[in-house]
């Protein structure tokens, strides 16, 4: 394939990200793209998140670094923007919470002490959005997952590789994706 | 050159009547390929000179045919490939939307949607033509001597060979091609193409810009590529990227659906620069109003750009959709 081609943004819920630790390079280039491969077989470069944002606070000892948590209906993600996120970091900066925000961003990795990897979103941009927004995504974040839920058994790389490290539980991921779609029916 | 050749008779009659009748049928393929190209020849003159290359000089019947055509081509002053394109060696017709393989030759039915400038000094011609099924980039070579062609014209592009370069097609008219004007109204059929998704990028190049008053370009730094330090003119336009969670679909909106999707007119978006003494604000409170909403697109696809005919946003989801998710969900 000649040329870049921008990576998709992919949908998924925070329950399945914060359960993702498979993160890996395609290839050995130094600037080869780094990837988070979820339980259902979404290898991530790029996510896409429409949320709460219902805390931020700046964590930076020297210069601003904001650390935000973004929810929704399965969970919340954490975010980080720093000075290299100018945009962003100045959009939490001035926001109030709680606020619906949009998110485009990278996913990022953190591994403790004991072993365990956290997963967290570096935002390429943050806006301000609205509730109709959020719904939107809920259901087509719905939409996608089912698609890789239905996709599992299919021989494409990513699913093979995901059932492979995670064998990962059908029906917890397709309860997840219900009680998020019913919650749509709870709000109003 | 009016000569004339006695006929010598061949020992075996039958056989010499069924050479004849071959070479009849021979000198009126000739002579109606001729007429084709509104050229007169008659049928006797051919005859005579195969005759003579056949019976008497024992040339090959095509050998004799070949030499015959090349006799009154140079004759009548045509050229070679007029005479041979177009005859049984005519191309498929094709639709524009068909067309989808390398090094294929092909004719097109089409009008000239656009001609482009350029630079080259071996090519005539680049622009885009257009048939009811879409629409595809053509260059004619200087090479090729075909006739020009202009915008808003239907033409019969006969005998181009398809290119692929980066992905893409385009036509190319070469020196076996011809170009004919047709006298028929053409409806071009854009590749019309609709997409629903978030936006989730503004590229720089967007916002409040200036283009160049003389050919419509967007200015860098205030100059033009082509015209370099001008005045510019100020116009709006956005370089959206959209995503749907499987696919990215860059699109461009002009001037029209910028300002009734963010409600900043042009006007504004001057006084709005002018206030902060940035061209950039303008950008910034584009992206705040747009990015990270959906919104449903269609216009028509130009190699990786959609060119957006009509934007809308979409607030709201279909109730039948979410339960019929929830079913989906539930029964996984």
């Amino acid at each position: 394939m000649a040329g870049y081609t921008r990576e998709v943004a992919k949908r998924v819920f925070a329950q399945e990200f914060r359960e993702s630790n498979l993160s890996f390079k395609d290839g050995d280039d130094q600037y080869a793209p780094q990837y988070l491969l979820t339980p259902t077989g979404a290898k991530v470069n790029r996510v896409f998140i429409v949320g709460t944002l219902i805390e931020k606070e700046d964590i930076g000892t020297d210069s601003e670094y904001w650390r935000g948590r973004v929810t929704d209906p399965t969970g919340s993600f954490l975010i980080y923007a720093g000075q290299y996120q100018p945009e962003a970091a100045q959009i939490l900066a001035e926001c109030e919470t709680p606020a619906f925000v949009a998110v485009v961003g990278k996913p990022s990795t953190y591994t403790t002490g004991e072993g365990d990897v956290l997963t967290s979103v570096r935002p390429e941009s943050l806006h301000i959005v609205d509730g109709q927004t959020r719904d939107m995504w809920v259901i087509e974040t719905a939409k996608c997952t089912l698609d890789r839920i239905e996709a599992l058994d299919d021989t494409s790389a990513n699913s093979q590789k995901a059932k492979e490290y995670y064998d990962p539980d059908i029906r917890h991921y397709s309860s997840m994706v219900a009680q998020a779609l019913k919650s749509l029916n709870e709000t109003y | 050159m009016v000569e004339t050749y006695r006929i010598i008779a061949s020992p075996e009659e039958t056989n010499k009547r069924l050479e004849d009748l071959i070479m009849k049928q021979l000198a009126q393929e000739i002579n109606a390929r001729f007429n084709e190209l509104g050229v007169e020849i008659p049928i006797e003159e051919i005859e005579e000179r195969l005759d003579k290359m056949i019976n008497k000089f024992k040339v090959p019947k095509e050998e004799a045919r070949r030499s015959v055509v090349n006799y009154f081509l140079k004759f009548h002053n045509i050229n070679r490939n007029e005479f041979y394109t177009g005859g049984q060696s005519e191309s498929p017709m094709a639709n524009i939307s068909d067309v989808a393989e390398d090094g294929k030759w092909v004719t097109i039915r089409g009008k000239v949607v656009q001609l482009w400038d350029n630079s080259h000094e071996s090519i005539a011609q680049v622009g885009l033509i257009g048939d009811e099924t879409g629409t595809i980039k053509f260059t004619i070579w200087e090479s090729s001597g075909a006739s020009s062609v202009e915008e808003n014209k239907s033409y019969l592009f006969r005998n181009v060979v398809v290119n692929e370069w980066n992905g893409k097609f385009q036509l190319n008219v070469n020196k076996s091609s011809s170009i004919e004007s047709i006298d028929e109204e053409i409806e071009v059929g854009n590749t019309t193409v609709d997409f629903m998704g978030a936006m989730v990028d503004i590229q720089s190049g967007s916002g409040l810009i200036k283009r160049c008053p003389e050919c419509n370009r967007a200015l860098t730094k205030g100059a033009c590529m082509e015209h370099g330090k001008v005045d510019g003119v100020y116009d709006l336009r956005i370089k959206a990227v959209m995503d749907d969670g499987a696919f990215i679909q860059d699109a461009i909106l002009k001037r029209d659906q910028v300002e009734e999707i963010t409600g900043i007119t042009l006007e504004n978006a001057i006084a709005m620069a002018a206030d902060a003494l940035d061209q950039g604000v303008v950008l910034e409170q584009m992206k705040k109003l747009l990015v990270g909403k959906y919104y449903k697109l269609d216009g028509s696809k130009i190699e990786r750009y959609l060119l957006v005919d009509s934007i809308a946003p979409v607030f709201s989801y279909d109730p039948s959709e979410l339960d019929e998710l929830i079913a989906a969900a539930e029964v996984i």
